[in-house]
């Protein structure tokens, strides 16, 4: 579903992914794991262009979004993103938050797109916040309005840049609660996370990033209790 | 003992020709207030084309000043630069006795005058317009585009609705000192409220009473201007 061959991106003369070669199947859980710095967000970021490419190539379903022929605004209505920052729109509503993109970029009907919107928000336990402002939720709330959000556009594919990074840890567990259930009804899903417990227990596989390389990958299991590699061994004696 | 002497020239202004303020002459300003009236909504009306003119010309401007090629935006920084750069009398001294003239054959004091009002403002918004733009979190921008919007999509419905609200108190000061700027348009024989106020000056040798007239009205028209951009801005208000 997401395949990435020779995956290189600088900042200037900063070299941050160096070399990533990976192929991610359809409902499959990827976690991505490491020290910061290592790389994980701007590959995340590589996967829907927010970052553009230095070399390499990255294709969805098929289609190269590196190809300069591609619309990418059709490559990111199917590709979900979820920010550590929430980065929801705060001069709107939470309904009008998630109805926004597939009213306007989808054009689909207003009644439809409500009502779309509405069984979201009961999935992520918000009905009752339809017509609050951002601002005046809690970061729990907001991440899981912010998930609803890119739900609305039925994506394929859901990507997560440290979503419970910016939380109370009180919070954490019901934004966490949902991603399960996505990763339950089958979502395919790449994870940024330093939430080793879902890693463990929501992932089929797990991506150990360290200096711009994917230094090991494995199930996550074999990963967190018998690391192969130096760095990874290094790395989870410090978190775990 | 020197120094509380007031210099000839300072007496002189105020004690020439009976100009007491104790002898002020309300009958004369009532004489004049049809002018006045007549002169104010030309300030108004003038300020009003400016505003609407600069507003719309500060936003193209302001954008292409953010273009990422520095080639196209040079004419943008350009523009900017020389319209804050120089002072706005001048301005109008050009437009009206050089630009208008060229374009029209004929100069037109009212044309001249809305036209360097705008283009004068329209300088001072566009940089408004840029910092608006460039305040809101790059996540905006961000989070609209992986919805899948373009990049006009995204500043049409996430990122200018956002940056205009923070624009108002900033361009709220711009319309106050382009109505007050105005007056200078008096000078190309526009009659709008100075110019009537030097008439009254001219025809019974007044000072206070056209020229305090003229400041009160003036400052009416300030103080409603941003009473009004108060209110759009509580409108606007998100909790």
């Amino acid at each position: 579903m997401i395949k990435v061959e020779k995956l290189k991106k600088s900042f200037g003369a900063n070299e941050v992914l160096k070399d990533i070669n990976v192929t991610i199947k359809q409902q499959e859980v990827v976690v991505v794991i490491g020290p910061s710095g290592s790389g994980k967000s701007t590959f995340l970021r590589c996967l829907n262009l927010l970052e553009t490419i230095t070399a390499g190539h990255v294709s969805i379903e098929g289609v190269d979004i590196t190809d300069k022929q591609t619309d990418i605004n059709k490559i990111r209505a199917e590709v979900g993103m979820v920010f550590q920052q929430f980065n929801l729109f705060p001069h709107k509503t939470v309904l009008e938050n998630i109805m926004l993109s597939p009213i306007k970029v989808k054009k689909i009907a207003e009644e439809k797109a409500r009502e779309t919107a509405l069984s979201l928000l009961k999935k992520v336990g918000l009905e009752d916040k339809a017509n609050a402002y951002p601002d005046s939720l809690s970061g729990g709330q907001k991440q899981r309005v912010a998930i609803a959000r890119a739900l609305a556009m039925e994506p394929k594919i859901m990507l997560f840049d440290e979503p419970t990074s910016a939380l109370d840890p009180e919070m954490v567990g019901e934004v966490l609660e949902v991603m399960k259930q996505l990763a339950k009804e089958g979502m395919t899903m790449v994870v940024v996370t330093h939430e080793m417990g879902f890693a463990r227990e929501v992932g089929d596989r797990v991506l150990f990033m360290d200096g711009g390389y994917i230094v090991e990958e494995n199930v996550p299991q074999e990963l967190f209790d018998n690391p192969q590699h130096e760095r990874t061994q290094a790395f989870l004696s410090k978190v775990l | 003992m020197n120094c509380v002497t007031l210099s000839p020239s300072v007496t002189q202004f105020f004690f020439r020709r009976g100009e007491r303020l104790m002898d002020f002459r309300f009958d004369l300003i009532i004489d004049y207030l049809p002018y006045f009236l007549r002169g104010t909504l030309y300030t108004i009306g003038i300020s009003l084309a400016g505003i609407l003119l600069g507003t719309i010309l500060g936003l193209l401007f302001g954008l292409g000043k953010m273009l990422k090629n520095k080639i196209l935006a040079f004419p943008f920084n350009l523009y900017i630069a020389f319209f804050r750069g120089t002072p706005f009398f001048v301005q109008l001294l050009l437009i009206h006795f050089g630009l208008i003239p060229a374009i029209l054959g004929t100069t037109n004091g009212l044309a001249a005058g809305i036209f360097a009002l705008s283009l004068n403002s329209a300088a001072y918004i566009a940089e408004i317009f840029r910092a608006g733009i460039q305040s809101i979190d790059r996540g905006q921008m961000e989070a609209a585009r992986s919805l899948g919007m373009n990049h006009i999509q995204a500043m049409r419905y996430v990122i200018l609705p956002q940056a205009f609200k923070r624009m108002i108190p900033p361009l709220g000061n711009e319309f106050i000192v382009l109505l007050k700027e105005s007056s200078l348009i008096s000078l190309i024989a526009v009659p709008e409220l100075i110019y009537w106020a030097r008439a009254f000056n001219g025809q019974y040798y007044k000072v206070w009473e056209p020229y305090l007239t003229a400041a009160v009205i003036y400052f009416v028209l300030t103080l409603t201007l941003s009473f009004l951009l108060s209110r759009l801005e509580k409108r606007l208000a998100t909790e």
